[in-house]
């Protein structure tokens, strides 16, 4: 059987029916919000990039924020099937890429982005199962409609299934 | 008032091409020094693209690059991104330790040091030329290094830039010595509140 392959690009998002596997490639201080429906096998992902659409000075896009894009996934695959309450979440990415003493702002986006993730998927009582967070490099991720699996590529740090 | 690069006109864009220029002219003066060898340089291209097309550039979000960022204070404030591809890198440090032929794509503690100092000599240089020409104080910090998915390490300044638009300032130099080419970019990336005084000191909005 053919899958459909899906990709989504940074500050984007991206649903789709069984059988399918979604992507985005090379996620850093973003954060992939991968949505699974295990009945449907309906499934989708986010490429979140800032934490909060209200704090921004242009929200046209979103995509780009975790609360809307959060929101839009979940509506997306309610269209396609998915059934709310069946919803769950894994979620990858927030790495912080450069150390620096001090830490400005720009350096714990990543982090932001996980908890403002965290605050959103909560708020939709949208139970997340597995997370693979933090550290310092670029992580690429696979999801999977078969079975809702995450696959997490990295460089220099291996290949982890979640 | 907030202004993105998307906002630019041709003039507008014209002058930060002119800066790129002279930044890189600089840089590879710097760089010629440091090598102790002639270094020739294209005319850099500068350009405002959106983030999935800078990837692209760089050969694929999961392209290996290597990335120097440098935090930036003092009249404006933001950060200052060099990137290189990975064997781009290698050549460097090749030059720089004169006979090496090594195409590993692993640096050893010198090896990485001595790619902090070039993306530190080259970015200074830049952030010099453009603190000449509009008189602001720029003051870049020590700079850090990391290699990984030219996707991932963009991402950093890409965030900055999602705050107030879809695309980032993106200026690709390229240089050589004797017949070997090298490729780098750098991403000047203005924090928020920073635009504008950039683009007042520069004289493009008034």
């Amino acid at each position: 059987m053919d899958i459909e392959i899906v990709k989504v690009g940074m500050a984007d998002l991206n649903s789709a029916l069984h059988p399918c596997m979604i992507t985005t490639l090379g996620l850093g201080s973003c954060v992939g919000v991968a949505l699974y429906d295990s009945k449907t096998k309906v499934s989708g992902l986010a490429h979140v990039m800032l934490p909060c659409s209200e704090q921004a000075k242009n929200n046209s896009n979103i995509a780009k924020f975790a609360d809307t894009a959060i929101v839009k996934l979940v509506e997306d695959m309610v269209k396609l099937g998915a059934k709310r309450e069946r919803i769950v979440a894994k979620i990858a990415g927030g790495a912080q890429m450069f150390v620096f003493n001090g830490g400005s702002d720009l350096m714990r986006i990543g982090h932001r982005n996980v908890v403002a993730s965290k605050e959103k998927l909560a708020e939709l009582n949208i139970p997340i199962i597995s997370e693979d967070t933090g550290g310092n490099y670029g992580r690429t991720i696979e999801l999977y409609s078969e079975d809702g699996r995450l696959m997490i590529k990295t460089i220099g740090f291996g290949v982890k299934q979640l | 008032m907030t202004i993105s690069f998307e906002e630019l006109n041709n003039l507008q864009l014209d002058v930060l091409k002119e800066i790129g220029n002279i930044g890189a002219g600089n840089a590879v003066t710097s760089l010629a020094k440091m090598l102790d060898k002639r270094v020739d340089m294209a005319v850099p291209k500068a350009r405002i693209l959106g983030f999935d097309k800078v990837t692209q550039i760089l050969g694929g979000e999961e392209m290996l690059v290597v990335g120097i960022l440098l935090n930036v204070t003092g009249d404006i404030t933001g950060s200052i991104m060099f990137t290189m591809d990975i064997n781009a890198a290698r050549q460097l440090v090749n030059i720089l330790f004169g006979n090496k032929d090594s195409s590993s794509l692993e640096f050893d503690e010198l090896e990485l040091s001595a790619l902090k100092e070039i993306g530190n000599i080259l970015t200074a240089s830049y952030l010099s030329a453009l603190a000449g020409l509009t008189n602001l104080k720029i003051l870049p910090s020590v700079p850090e290094l990391a290699i990984d998915m030219a996707g991932a390490i963009l991402s950093v300044p890409a965030i900055e830039f999602g705050k107030v638009g879809d695309s980032v300032l993106y200026i690709e130099t390229e240089f050589s010595e004797g017949i070997t080419k090298v490729f780098g970019d750098f991403l000047l990336i203005p924090d928020v509140d920073s635009y504008e005084v950039l683009l007042k000191a520069l004289g493009v909005i008034g």
